[in-house]
């Protein structure tokens, strides 16, 4: 299987640059032109993030760096701890949703520092893996349109994120356990 | 909610720096960020143009008309008020099979045009629809099959076994992303009564 893992992410983006571009010119489509004409759009929707991007980043990174977020962690820690699963993963549930480039920087941490294969290094690895950066995710894609009032959209964003920790560190507590 | 966010971070991270009296952190930070965010963007600049110009070529050769018929199901469950045969529905497809891949780079310029279709279907431009909520619920929970970045991380580190968290990671995705559905469902259904 790891064989085939390895392969689908080597092959999958050239299979599909290939694959569009030789279908579409058997359909006779103007292959060159047509790229041309939708990738003039690209520009102008990078640009329409950055107000919403630096917005957002700069709440975020005053927010780290005050040292708030340990504050809020360690506020945390107590009631965690209770449940009996390794505190040490726990900064991960709310650094996922807020901070991609944090939570990768944290879960390289705890792999350096216990390992891949410890407990510890297995469910930060789910949990980096099985879910996106809400907070960016919500930025990016409503910025991009020009959405301001996001409705329930958050909401429901952080609720699926607490539901796939919790059910990370079952799921791997029963699995490598 | 995200304005309550917003302010919160604000207001703690003054308070907690001040408290620190290490006031200076705080204009740092302020202009760090908006560094990372015009950053950001930037990095985005060429992944958009790439995939929005090929997404155009698959568009224009009716490769995106047959996803969307082919998977037609799953959309009129998951998106009740888009129309039939609508554009977006193609990009909305096309956004779900990269995530699920792993395409992360792609995954965003697809998704961000079918934010656009479904801009063009929204009354009030500034409020996001019933539909747009939805994508955008799938994709914070990405429903991923191959999480490249952490295997390889993991291999940098000697994993005896880089590969073994796929399992769980599926696992823990489909749950995370069931989740996100059942809620947005929810909410959805709350949302269009109001109408």
């Amino acid at each position: 299987m790891y064989g085939l893992i390895t392969a689908i992410s080597l092959w999958a983006i050239p299979v599909i640059i290939v694959f569009i571009s030789i279908y579409a010119f058997f359909k006779k489509v103007p292959v060159y032109e047509s790229f041309i004409d939708g990738a003039k759009d690209g520009f102008d929707t990078a640009i329409k993030i950055i107000p919403h991007l630096v917005g957002m980043m700069v709440a975020i990174s005053v927010f780290r760096a005050s040292g708030a977020m340990d504050y809020m962690l360690g506020f945390l820690q107590p009631v965690l701890n209770f449940i009996g699963v390794p505190s040490e993963v726990f900064p991960l549930a709310i650094l996922r949703p807020i901070t991609g480039a944090g939570s990768l920087a944290f879960t390289t941490d705890l792999i350096q520092e216990y390992g891949p294969d410890s407990m510890i290094g297995r469910i930060a690895s789910t949990v980096q893996g099985s879910t996106d950066t809400t907070l960016y995710v919500l930025t990016v894609y409503f910025g991009a349109v020009g959405i301001r009032k996001t409705r329930y959209a958050l909401k429901v964003g952080l609720i699926s994120d607490m539901v796939g920790f919790a059910a990370t560190i079952i799921i791997c507590m029963l699995v490598f356990g | 909610m995200v304005n309550l966010i917003w302010l919160f971070f604000i207001l703690i991270g003054f308070i907690v720096a001040a408290a620190h009296g290490n006031i200076a952190v705080f204009s740092e930070a302020v202009f760090d960020g908006a560094k990372t965010g015009v950053t950001i963007c930037f990095s985005l600049i060429s992944v958009l143009v790439l995939w929005l110009g090929l997404m155009r070529i698959a568009e224009d050769a009716g490769l995106l008309k047959k996803l969307s018929i082919l998977l037609r199901p799953i959309v009129r469950f998951l998106f009740p008020t888009i129309p039939k045969d609508h554009p977006s529905i193609g990009y909305i497809m096309s956004n779900m099979s990269a995530n699920m891949l792993g395409l992360n780079n792609a995954a965003t310029p697809m998704g961000i045009k079918a934010m656009e279709e479904l801009q063009k279907l929204n009354v009030n431009k500034e409020t996001a629809s019933p539909a747009m909520c939805t994508l955008l619920a799938l994709n914070t929970s990405s429903i991923t099959i191959i999480p490249t970045t952490i295997i390889a991380i993991r291999m940098a580190n000697q994993s005896m076994d880089p590969f073994e968290i796929v399992g769980t990671t599926l696992m823990a995705t489909a749950i995370s992303t069931t989740a996100a559905i059942v809620v947005d469902k929810w909410y959805q259904r709350k949302a269009l009564r109001n109408e």
